[in-house]
């Protein structure tokens, strides 16, 4: 009985590498979505900017590529991306912006702070928004073609290497398509 | 040229290393002596091969010879050259050959300095640690070579990643490795003991300093990552829980805990097969920690060379060492001698409990930072765990072992009273209970967390100093000499532990109190925040060698004398990327911080922070830290085994046995 104490370390051992193993074939980058070439469901977000519009599910089919980023004052990797996502506004690049279970102010103030890129951006503050699109957490981007589907969804930040690895040639691609 | 003497270099120490794991071990299972002494030879010999390769590629940096890839991407000569050389180890194949320099060091430590050892079981911890080399300059020679050349050379390379442009990285990744990779030494002491069957009271005593020369830089490392990341990110946090920060606390938990249980083997000789555990757990963490990092099992902002082949690798070195090392723990401690009796209220007790908080903290860790994989395993969902997590489950433990590290150092050996203790403790709980209702009365109901945090803090202080305030009362009568003859391993300890309490101040000092204000702001305009007045002088772009910035400068107005600071957004074009450099007003009492962002017609954004005490998170942290350096200084552990004899128990085996 003591000897097989001993050996508990051993088994527990054997099992944690299980799941590391079966970790290490996952990207954690990767999510795919139910609305994988699909409208996303109606939505609409009231403003976060005071006076503004919000956005709402219309406001991304309007006829052109569109990223549409979930973010939140309190996630670190989302500073990491929004360099990326200013840049690529002064590129001219659309991007719409939803932010997530952030509290009151904190989502404008982010704004202030680091910059705004967003052309319509929309606040979820109860995480309810999130629930519906399929957000597990922040920083999501989707790239939503002409017709307003879901071509890609990306998980976590958008780094340099990502937008000219995977996005920016698929905004390319969908701009061609008819 | 360079780069092919560095690549025969590693390629000869691999070699050597072979020599080092085999030639020991089987040396001393036939109870050969020549072969033994060739394992010492060998690991002697290695370290001067591994450090040739290091120089290699650090004199490549250095002269910024782009024909070697690793150089390419990592180094620029706009760059400047202290940051140059710092960029040898700031990518992965860089900071995988500075792990197995360090490795080397450590390994020749053992042979250079082992002279007093029983012949036998140095050459198995030299054979053990030979092996661990093969693995990593495998690693590193078929996977990760950081000698690759480049045909054509670019005229100028990339750059390394500007965060990581900073002083703070120069020191933090050379301190953590030293840490991780010492407790190998533990490691490999753990597996040769198995293998002799017998630990006794002389191999504690070789471990610990071991132990401890691996946690002194390991604490340094954490204090200061955390530092940079306070003020290079600026963010205006300190932690993040982050699986990279995660990776580095879970080692130094179990290795706190093993610095402690190695102490009651040492003193007691109990303990035995859970020191061996602890000792082959804490360096299998440190392992996990550099597999963490690597492989893209988890996202991290700081995650770097994210590449699943290597995972598989570093999975490998870790089944390997972990695994035959567990392995054999389930074969042969339980035939380990048992360890000596004592009752509950003891310091022994003591230890076990602080071992077993330490533990759950560690598992607390374990589980929040691979819980996202564990779940996606079991059901397919993703999740992540935020700081709610840990604040809900990891402070909880972490207040319980505060309120333990007191009475500790307080209990005798063996077997105390419990009112005993409590009267040995009257003074400090005396002033932790006046600042707890001190602070509850002021503060209130709400207030009562940061009254804890307060009164924790008091206790582990004045618990600390009371230590060593009762042996020099009790020898009042020679008042200099008893406090001259304190030994250091009790000087040591009094300042671990107080540090600790200085770490409690911080946190609990910032997250109470701490207050921030975001506006805009042109220059000449003027911001009333945290007691003070803060105004902002000008704004103007500004260059240094490889970046411009703007610089908003502030002069601050307020109690206290009046002072300036700055604070910048870089943009490094050949990295292309910015980074924000943070103007911190550091002050015992509080930083007042400072960073700007986005400029518009509004003005520039400013964010100011107020953290109150946070200094003392860092100060606690060094002042554990040379805690255990003062420790380690400790006669008793200098001289090693020849020194006296513990009074408790004969030592068994003084002379070579076999």
């Amino acid at each position: 009985m003591k000897r097989l104490l001993f050996l508990a370390p051993a088994v527990a051992f054997v099992a944690v590498l299980v799941v590391f193993f079966a970790g290490l074939g996952r990207d954690p980058s990767r999510l795919p979505t139910v609305y994988q070439d699909k409208p996303l469901p109606a939505f609409t977000a009231p403003p976060l900017r005071p006076g503004d519009v919000g956005l709402s599910a219309a406001d991304l089919q309007t006829g052109g590529p569109v990223l549409l980023n979930v973010f939140a004052s309190w996630c670190g990797p989302c500073r990491v991306e929004h360099p990326v996502f200013m840049r690529l506004r002064a590129q001219g690049v659309i991007i719409h912006g939803l932010n997530w279970k952030d509290q009151p102010g904190q989502g404008l103030r982010w704004l202030a702070e680091n910059g705004d890129p967003y052309v319509r951006v929309g606040d979820d503050p109860t995480g309810r928004i999130g629930i519906e699109l399929g957000v597990a957490g922040v920083p999501e981007t989707f790239v939503i073609d002409k017709q307003g589907r879901v071509r890609y969804r990306h998980v976590g930040a958008v780094t340099p290497e990502v937008w000219s690895g995977k996005i920016e040639p698929l905004m390319a691609k969908l701009r061609s398509e008819s | 040229m360079s780069a092919e003497v560095g690549q025969f270099a590693l390629i000869l120490a691999l070699l050597l290393a072979l020599v080092q794991s085999l030639a020991p071990l089987v040396g001393a299972w036939r109870g050969d002596r020549v072969l033994m002494a060739l394992g010492r030879q060998a690991a002697l010999l290695q370290v001067g091969f591994v450090t040739l390769a290091f120089g290699c590629l650090a004199y490549a940096f250095m002269t910024c010879d782009f024909s070697v890839t690793l150089v390419a991407n990592h180094a620029n000569t706009a760059q400047p050259a202290a940051y140059r050389f710092a960029a040898t180890w700031g990518s992965h194949e860089g900071s995988m050959l500075l792990w197995v320099l360090i490795l080397a060091l450590y390994g020749a430590g053992v042979a250079f300095f082992g002279g007093t050892l029983r012949e036998t079981l140095q050459a198995r911890v030299i054979g053990v640690q030979g092996l661990i080399a093969v693995c990593f300059l495998g690693f590193l020679v078929f996977t990760s070579n950081p000698f690759l050349r480049l045909d054509p050379a670019p005229i100028e390379g990339r750059e390394l990643n500007p965060l990581l442009q900073d002083p703070g990285l120069v020191m933090h990744p050379p301190l953590l490795y030293l840490g991780y990779v010492g407790f190998s030494i533990a490691f490999c002491f753990a597996v040769a003991a198995l293998m002799e069957g017998r630990v006794d009271a002389a191999w504690a005593r070789w471990v610990r300093p071991w132990v401890l020369a691996a946690w002194v830089p390991l604490t340094l490392g954490i204090t200061l990552g955390s530092a940079w990341a306070y003020y290079e990110l600026g963010w205006g946090g300190w932690w993040f829980w982050d699986p990279v920060e995660n990776a580095s606390l879970m080692p130094w938990l179990l290795g706190t805990a093993l610095l402690h249980s190695a102490l009651v083997l040492e003193r007691r000789g109990a303990l035995v097969s859970w020191t061996i555990l602890l000792a082959i757990l804490t360096f299998s963490l440190s392992l996990v920690g550099t597999f963490l990092v690597r492989s893209g099992i988890l996202t991290s902002v700081h995650a770097f060379a994210v590449d699943p082949e290597r995972g598989v690798y570093i999975l490998g070195i870790i089944i390997l060492t972990t695994g035959l090392a567990l392995g054999l723990y389930g074969w042969r401690a339980s035939a380990l001698r048992p360890g000596a009796v004592f009752t509950p209220i003891s310091r022994e007790g003591g230890i076990i409990l602080n071992n077993l908080f330490l533990s759950v903290l560690c598992a607390v860790v374990f589980w929040g930072t691979f819980q996202p994989v564990f779940i996606e395993l079991a059901n397919g969902d993703k999740i992540s765990v935020g700081p709610p997590y840990y604040t809900l489950n990891f402070m909880p433990f972490a207040a319980a072992l505060m309120l333990l590290v007191v009475a500790g150092p307080m209990l005798n050996w063996k077997r105390d009273e419990a009112k005993r203790v409590f009267q040995r403790l009257r003074i400090p709980a005396a002033l932790a209970a006046l600042v707890l209702a001190a602070a509850a009365v002021t503060g209130g109901v709400k207030g009562l967390v940061t009254a804890g945090g307060l009164a924790l803090a008091t206790w582990l202080l004045a618990g600390s100093i009371a230590i060593l305030a009762r042996r020099w009362w009790a020898g009042r009568a020679y008042l200099a000499r008893s406090i001259l003859t304190t030994p250091r391993a009790i000087v040591g300890l009094t300042l671990a532990h107080a540090g600790l309490g200085l770490l409690t101040l911080g946190i609990t000092g910032v997250t109470a109190w701490e207050t921030d204000k975001v506006l805009n702001m042109q220059p000449g305009q003027t911001v009333a925040f945290a007691g003070r007045e803060l105004t902002l002088t000008t704004v103007e772009t500004t260059r240094g060698p490889n970046w411009e910035a703007r610089t908003a400068r502030f002069a601050v107005k307020g109690p206290g004398p009046d002072f300036q600071f700055r604070s910048e957004r870089r943009f490094f074009p050949s990295a292309q990327s910015q980074t924000t450099e943070a103007g911190i007003r550091v002050g015992l009492s509080g930083n007042l911080y400072v960073s700007v962002g986005e400029e518009s017609a509004q003005g520039i954004v400013v964010r100011l922070w107020h953290h109150p005490l946070i200094i003392w998170v860092w100060i606690g942290g060094v002042v554990m830290a040379l805690g255990g350096a003062v420790s380690l200084s400790d006669r008793r552990l200098r001289i090693g085994s020849t020194a006296k004899a513990a009074p408790t128990r004969p030592q068994p085996y003084a002379a070579p046995a076999e």
